[in-house]
Protein backbone atom coordinates (compact mmCIF):
# COMPACT_ATOMS: atom_id res chain seq x y z
CA UNK A 1 0.00 0.00 0.00
CA UNK A 2 3.00 2.65 0.74
CA UNK A 3 3.68 4.89 -2.18
CA UNK A 4 7.49 4.60 -1.49
CA UNK A 5 7.87 1.02 -1.77
CA UNK A 6 11.83 0.40 -2.50
CA UNK A 7 12.61 -0.90 -5.71
CA UNK A 8 15.37 -3.32 -5.81
CA UNK A 9 16.60 -3.18 -8.84
CA UNK A 10 17.47 0.93 -7.96
CA UNK A 11 21.09 0.31 -6.30
CA UNK A 12 24.09 2.71 -6.93
CA UNK A 13 26.22 1.09 -9.44
CA UNK A 14 29.58 0.71 -8.43
CA UNK A 15 32.26 3.01 -9.03
CA UNK A 16 34.88 0.91 -11.69
CA UNK A 17 38.25 0.75 -9.80
CA UNK A 18 40.00 -0.67 -12.74
CA UNK A 19 42.03 2.53 -13.73
CA UNK A 20 43.14 2.94 -9.84
CA UNK A 21 46.04 0.82 -10.43
CA UNK A 22 46.76 2.99 -13.95
CA UNK A 23 46.49 6.31 -11.71
CA UNK A 24 48.87 4.78 -8.76
CA UNK A 25 51.31 3.43 -11.58
CA UNK A 26 51.30 6.98 -12.88
CA UNK A 27 52.04 8.59 -9.56
CA UNK A 28 54.74 5.88 -9.13
CA UNK A 29 56.85 6.64 -12.33
CA UNK A 30 56.36 10.03 -11.31
CA UNK A 31 58.47 9.69 -8.19
CA UNK A 32 60.49 7.14 -9.38
CA UNK A 33 62.04 9.73 -12.23
CA UNK A 34 61.90 13.08 -9.92
CA UNK A 35 63.58 11.67 -7.20
CA UNK A 36 66.91 10.15 -6.05
CA UNK A 37 67.77 7.66 -3.77
CA UNK A 38 68.52 8.85 -0.28
CA UNK A 39 72.16 7.85 0.01
CA UNK A 40 73.34 8.55 3.25
CA UNK A 41 71.40 8.92 6.69
CA UNK A 42 71.48 12.31 8.60
CA UNK A 43 73.55 12.21 11.70
CA UNK A 44 73.96 15.90 12.69
CA UNK A 45 70.84 18.34 12.51
CA UNK A 46 70.97 21.25 9.69
CA UNK A 47 68.99 23.63 9.11
CA UNK A 48 70.21 25.88 6.01
CA UNK A 49 70.24 29.39 5.94
CA UNK A 50 68.35 31.67 4.00
CA UNK A 51 69.50 33.38 0.88
CA UNK A 52 68.01 34.74 -2.25
CA UNK A 53 71.05 34.92 -4.89
CA UNK A 54 71.15 31.39 -5.09
CA UNK A 55 71.87 29.15 -8.07
CA UNK A 56 71.29 25.39 -8.79
CA UNK A 57 73.59 22.89 -8.72
CA UNK A 58 74.44 21.61 -12.06
CA UNK A 59 75.94 17.90 -11.53
CA UNK A 60 74.89 16.49 -8.78
CA UNK A 61 76.82 13.17 -8.89
CA UNK A 62 80.18 15.55 -8.88
CA UNK A 63 79.41 16.68 -5.32
CA UNK A 64 80.41 15.42 -2.36
CA UNK A 65 78.82 16.85 0.95
CA UNK A 66 80.07 18.33 4.09
CA UNK A 67 77.24 18.39 6.64
CA UNK A 68 78.23 20.60 9.69
CA UNK A 69 75.77 20.84 12.75
CA UNK A 70 74.91 19.46 15.68
CA UNK A 71 74.30 15.52 16.06
CA UNK A 72 70.51 14.53 16.36
CA UNK A 73 68.72 14.35 19.49
CA UNK A 74 69.25 10.56 19.84
CA UNK A 75 73.03 11.13 19.53
CA UNK A 76 73.71 13.50 21.50
CA UNK A 77 73.89 11.63 24.86
CA UNK A 78 76.82 9.57 23.32
CA UNK A 79 78.30 13.11 21.03
CA UNK A 80 77.68 16.10 22.61
CA UNK A 81 75.88 18.98 21.16
CA UNK A 82 78.61 21.01 20.10
CA UNK A 83 78.90 21.46 15.86
CA UNK A 84 80.25 18.28 14.25
CA UNK A 85 81.65 17.39 11.02
CA UNK A 86 79.44 15.01 9.25
CA UNK A 87 80.79 12.80 6.06
CA UNK A 88 79.59 10.32 4.60
CA UNK A 89 77.83 8.56 7.42
CA UNK A 90 79.91 9.10 10.21
CA UNK A 91 81.32 11.72 12.87
CA UNK A 92 84.60 12.50 11.31
CA UNK A 93 87.17 15.38 12.60
CA UNK A 94 88.31 18.07 10.22
CA UNK A 95 91.87 16.28 9.58
CA UNK A 96 89.85 13.15 7.75
CA UNK A 97 88.70 15.35 5.50
CA UNK A 98 91.59 14.83 3.31
CA UNK A 99 90.99 11.37 3.32
CA UNK A 100 87.55 11.64 2.13
CA UNK A 101 88.43 14.17 -0.30
CA UNK A 102 90.90 11.89 -1.82
CA UNK A 103 88.46 9.10 -1.77
CA UNK A 104 85.58 11.09 -3.58
CA UNK A 105 88.45 12.05 -5.89
CA UNK A 106 88.96 8.70 -6.74
CA UNK A 107 85.90 7.36 -7.45
CA UNK A 108 85.46 9.73 -10.63
CA UNK A 109 86.86 9.35 -13.87
CA UNK A 110 89.70 11.40 -14.73
CA UNK A 111 87.66 14.24 -16.76
CA UNK A 112 84.92 15.03 -14.32
CA UNK A 113 87.52 15.71 -11.85
CA UNK A 114 88.77 19.18 -12.16
CA UNK A 115 84.39 19.76 -11.91
CA UNK A 116 84.04 18.37 -8.77
CA UNK A 117 82.14 20.61 -6.16
CA UNK A 118 81.78 20.19 -2.31
CA UNK A 119 79.02 21.49 -0.96
CA UNK A 120 78.90 22.45 2.61
CA UNK A 121 75.74 22.08 4.29
CA UNK A 122 76.22 23.76 7.30
CA UNK A 123 73.36 24.41 10.30
CA UNK A 124 72.65 28.25 10.11
CA UNK A 125 73.50 28.77 13.89
CA UNK A 126 77.10 26.92 13.53
CA UNK A 127 79.90 29.14 14.37
CA UNK A 128 82.29 30.21 10.93
CA UNK A 129 85.54 28.61 13.34
CA UNK A 130 84.57 25.14 11.85
CA UNK A 131 83.29 26.18 9.08
CA UNK A 132 86.49 28.27 8.94
CA UNK A 133 88.82 24.70 9.62
CA UNK A 134 86.91 23.11 7.05
CA UNK A 135 87.54 26.16 4.59
CA UNK A 136 91.37 25.48 5.28
CA UNK A 137 91.76 21.99 4.93
CA UNK A 138 89.39 22.14 1.34
CA UNK A 139 92.22 24.10 0.29
CA UNK A 140 94.81 22.38 1.42
CA UNK A 141 93.58 19.30 -0.58
CA UNK A 142 93.16 22.07 -3.72
CA UNK A 143 89.00 20.83 -3.56
CA UNK A 144 88.92 24.91 -4.77
CA UNK A 145 85.20 24.81 -6.01
CA UNK A 146 82.80 24.91 -2.86
CA UNK A 147 78.98 25.55 -2.72
CA UNK A 148 77.18 26.94 0.70
CA UNK A 149 73.84 25.17 0.67
CA UNK A 150 71.41 27.57 1.21
CA UNK A 151 67.62 27.44 0.73
CA UNK A 152 65.35 29.83 -0.90
CA UNK A 153 64.26 32.70 1.23
CA UNK A 154 60.17 32.63 1.85
CA UNK A 155 58.79 35.71 -0.46
CA UNK B 1 37.65 -25.84 -27.01
CA UNK B 2 34.50 -24.88 -25.27
CA UNK B 3 36.46 -23.89 -22.17
CA UNK B 4 36.84 -20.22 -21.82
CA UNK B 5 40.25 -18.95 -20.37
CA UNK B 6 39.03 -17.01 -16.96
CA UNK B 7 40.25 -13.53 -16.36
CA UNK B 8 42.85 -12.42 -13.86
CA UNK B 9 41.90 -11.18 -10.80
CA UNK B 10 43.58 -7.49 -11.32
CA UNK B 11 42.30 -5.95 -8.57
CA UNK B 12 45.31 -6.46 -6.51
CA UNK B 13 47.46 -4.62 -9.22
CA UNK B 14 46.41 -1.87 -7.70
CA UNK B 15 47.77 -2.41 -3.90
CA UNK B 16 50.86 -3.45 -5.21
CA UNK B 17 51.47 -0.54 -6.68
CA UNK B 18 50.84 1.51 -3.83
CA UNK B 19 53.39 -0.90 -1.93
CA UNK B 20 55.65 0.74 -4.32
CA UNK B 21 55.33 3.89 -4.45
CA UNK B 22 55.51 3.95 -0.62
CA UNK B 23 58.30 2.47 -0.92
CA UNK B 24 59.87 4.64 -3.17
CA UNK B 25 58.42 7.71 -1.42
CA UNK B 26 60.66 6.63 1.83
CA UNK B 27 63.68 6.06 0.15
CA UNK B 28 64.60 8.74 -2.28
CA UNK B 29 64.73 12.39 -1.52
CA UNK B 30 63.36 15.24 -3.74
CA UNK B 31 65.83 18.14 -2.50
CA UNK B 32 67.09 20.08 -5.03
CA UNK B 33 70.53 21.32 -4.12
CA UNK B 34 70.72 25.07 -4.06
CA UNK B 35 73.21 27.62 -2.99
CA UNK B 36 75.75 30.10 -3.26
CA UNK B 37 79.02 29.04 -4.85
CA UNK B 38 82.47 30.13 -4.93
CA UNK B 39 85.95 29.28 -5.70
CA UNK B 40 88.48 29.16 -2.85
CA UNK B 41 91.53 30.68 -3.25
CA UNK B 42 94.75 28.18 -3.84
CA UNK B 43 96.61 27.86 -0.37
CA UNK B 44 100.47 30.60 -1.42
CA UNK B 45 103.34 28.45 -1.74
CA UNK B 46 105.28 27.98 1.36
CA UNK B 47 109.06 28.59 -0.21
CA UNK B 48 107.66 31.28 -2.85
CA UNK B 49 108.17 35.27 -0.97
CA UNK B 50 105.25 37.17 -0.64
CA UNK B 51 104.97 39.44 -3.36
CA UNK B 52 104.19 42.80 -3.13
CA UNK B 53 100.75 42.24 -4.23
CA UNK B 54 99.18 45.07 -2.35
CA UNK B 55 96.35 45.78 -3.85
CA UNK B 56 96.14 49.94 -4.20
CA UNK B 57 94.07 51.00 -0.85
CA UNK B 58 91.10 52.95 -2.83
CA UNK B 59 90.51 49.54 -4.91
CA UNK B 60 89.74 47.69 -1.39
CA UNK B 61 86.92 47.17 0.64
CA UNK B 62 87.31 45.17 3.88
CA UNK B 63 83.90 44.00 5.06
CA UNK B 64 84.19 42.68 8.57
CA UNK B 65 81.56 40.48 10.45
CA UNK B 66 82.67 40.03 14.28
CA UNK B 67 81.47 37.13 16.85
CA UNK B 68 78.28 39.21 17.87
CA UNK B 69 77.51 39.38 13.92
CA UNK B 70 77.92 42.76 13.62
CA UNK B 71 78.84 44.30 10.73
CA UNK B 72 81.78 46.92 9.64
CA UNK B 73 82.20 47.63 5.73
CA UNK B 74 84.84 49.97 5.15
CA UNK B 75 84.95 52.59 7.94
CA UNK B 76 81.57 52.72 9.20
CA UNK B 77 79.46 50.28 10.68
CA UNK B 78 76.20 49.36 9.11
CA UNK B 79 73.10 46.90 8.78
CA UNK B 80 73.01 44.44 6.10
CA UNK B 81 70.04 45.72 4.22
CA UNK B 82 73.04 48.63 3.81
CA UNK B 83 75.76 47.13 2.35
CA UNK B 84 74.19 46.57 -0.86
CA UNK B 85 74.11 49.99 -1.73
CA UNK B 86 77.28 50.42 -0.47
CA UNK B 87 79.41 47.54 -2.53
CA UNK B 88 77.40 48.64 -6.12
CA UNK B 89 78.45 52.36 -5.08
CA UNK B 90 82.10 50.70 -4.51
CA UNK B 91 82.32 48.46 -7.66
CA UNK B 92 80.62 51.13 -9.96
CA UNK B 93 82.08 54.34 -8.84
CA UNK B 94 79.71 56.46 -11.21
CA UNK B 95 81.43 59.98 -10.31
CA UNK B 96 85.12 58.67 -11.06
CA UNK B 97 85.75 59.54 -7.05
CA UNK B 98 89.46 59.16 -6.10
CA UNK B 99 88.41 57.33 -2.93
CA UNK B 100 86.89 54.67 -5.06
CA UNK B 101 88.36 52.18 -7.18
CA UNK B 102 90.02 52.81 -9.97
CA UNK B 103 89.31 51.38 -13.68
CA UNK B 104 91.21 50.06 -15.85
CA UNK B 105 90.23 49.66 -19.47
CA UNK B 106 90.24 46.14 -20.75
CA UNK B 107 89.40 44.49 -24.28
CA UNK B 108 86.41 42.26 -24.23
CA UNK B 109 86.85 39.51 -26.44
CA UNK B 110 83.58 39.85 -28.71
CA UNK B 111 82.82 42.94 -27.41
CA UNK B 112 85.84 45.48 -27.66
CA UNK B 113 87.29 47.53 -24.68
CA UNK B 114 85.42 48.26 -21.74
CA UNK B 115 85.74 49.50 -18.11
CA UNK B 116 86.16 47.14 -15.38
CA UNK B 117 86.25 48.15 -11.90
CA UNK B 118 89.66 47.21 -10.18
CA UNK B 119 87.78 46.80 -6.94
CA UNK B 120 88.28 43.97 -4.57
CA UNK B 121 85.69 42.79 -1.86
CA UNK B 122 88.06 41.73 1.29
CA UNK B 123 85.13 39.45 3.59
CA UNK B 124 86.74 39.19 7.47
CA UNK B 125 84.79 37.08 9.62
CA UNK B 126 85.32 35.84 13.62
CA UNK B 127 85.55 32.64 14.54
CA UNK B 128 82.34 33.05 16.30
CA UNK B 129 80.38 34.90 13.83
CA UNK B 130 77.37 32.71 12.93
CA UNK B 131 77.14 30.97 9.86
CA UNK B 132 73.20 32.49 8.94
CA UNK B 133 75.06 35.84 9.58
CA UNK B 134 78.05 34.73 7.14
CA UNK B 135 75.76 33.63 4.49
CA UNK B 136 73.69 36.95 4.99
CA UNK B 137 76.49 38.81 3.92
CA UNK B 138 77.98 36.45 1.39
CA UNK B 139 74.28 36.85 -0.43
CA UNK B 140 74.19 40.60 -0.42
CA UNK B 141 77.37 41.10 -1.91
CA UNK B 142 76.43 38.39 -4.64
CA UNK B 143 73.20 40.18 -5.33
CA UNK B 144 74.75 43.54 -5.40
CA UNK B 145 77.25 42.12 -8.12
CA UNK B 146 73.88 40.49 -9.73
CA UNK B 147 72.45 43.90 -9.88
CA UNK B 148 75.68 45.65 -11.58
CA UNK B 149 75.76 42.88 -13.86
CA UNK B 150 72.03 43.20 -14.53
CA UNK B 151 72.01 46.99 -15.31
CA UNK B 152 75.12 46.56 -17.50
CA UNK B 153 73.59 43.99 -19.43
CA UNK B 154 70.45 46.47 -19.76
CA UNK B 155 72.55 49.11 -21.15
CA UNK B 156 74.54 47.18 -23.49
CA UNK B 157 72.28 44.71 -24.83
CA UNK B 158 69.31 45.58 -23.78
CA UNK B 159 68.31 42.78 -21.74
CA UNK B 160 68.18 41.28 -18.16
CA UNK B 161 71.69 39.61 -17.61
CA UNK B 162 69.83 35.80 -17.21
CA UNK B 163 67.50 36.55 -20.33
CA UNK B 164 71.24 36.72 -22.20
CA UNK B 165 72.51 34.06 -24.05
CA UNK B 166 75.95 32.32 -23.07
CA UNK B 167 78.51 34.45 -25.13
CA UNK B 168 77.23 37.31 -23.84
CA UNK B 169 77.01 36.70 -20.16
CA UNK B 170 80.83 35.75 -20.37
CA UNK B 171 81.19 38.87 -21.75
CA UNK B 172 79.06 40.66 -18.93
CA UNK B 173 80.93 38.22 -16.18
CA UNK B 174 83.69 39.89 -17.58
CA UNK B 175 82.72 43.37 -17.17
CA UNK B 176 81.56 42.97 -13.93
CA UNK B 177 83.60 40.53 -12.56
CA UNK B 178 82.97 39.28 -9.33
CA UNK B 179 85.93 39.73 -6.81
CA UNK B 180 85.35 38.48 -3.11
CA UNK B 181 88.16 37.09 -1.31
CA UNK B 182 87.35 35.29 1.87
CA UNK B 183 90.66 36.24 3.80
CA UNK B 184 92.92 34.33 5.39
CA UNK B 185 91.35 33.23 9.07
CA UNK B 186 92.40 35.24 11.73
CA UNK B 187 91.23 35.43 15.53
CA UNK B 188 90.73 38.72 16.46
CA UNK B 189 89.90 37.84 19.86
CA UNK B 190 93.08 36.01 20.97
CA UNK B 191 95.81 38.16 22.50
Amino acid sequence: MSKFKKSGKKEMPGISSGSLSDIVFMLLFFFMVTTTMRETENKVMVKLPEATEIAKLERKDLTSYINIGTPVRHLQAQYGNDARIQLNDSFKTVDEIRDFIAAERDAMSEADRSFMTVAIRADENTRMGIVTDVKQELRRCSALKIMYSARKTAE
Amino acid sequence: MGKKTPEINSSSTADIAFLLLCYFLMTTTMNQDMGLQRRLPPIPDPNQKVEDQKVNRRNIIIVKINSADRLLAGTEPMHVSQLKDKIKEFLSNPANDPNLPEKNEIEIEGYGPCMVSKGVISLQNDRGTSYQAYIAVQNELVKAINELRDEWSMANFGKPYAALDEDHQTIARKAIPQNISEAEPKDINQK
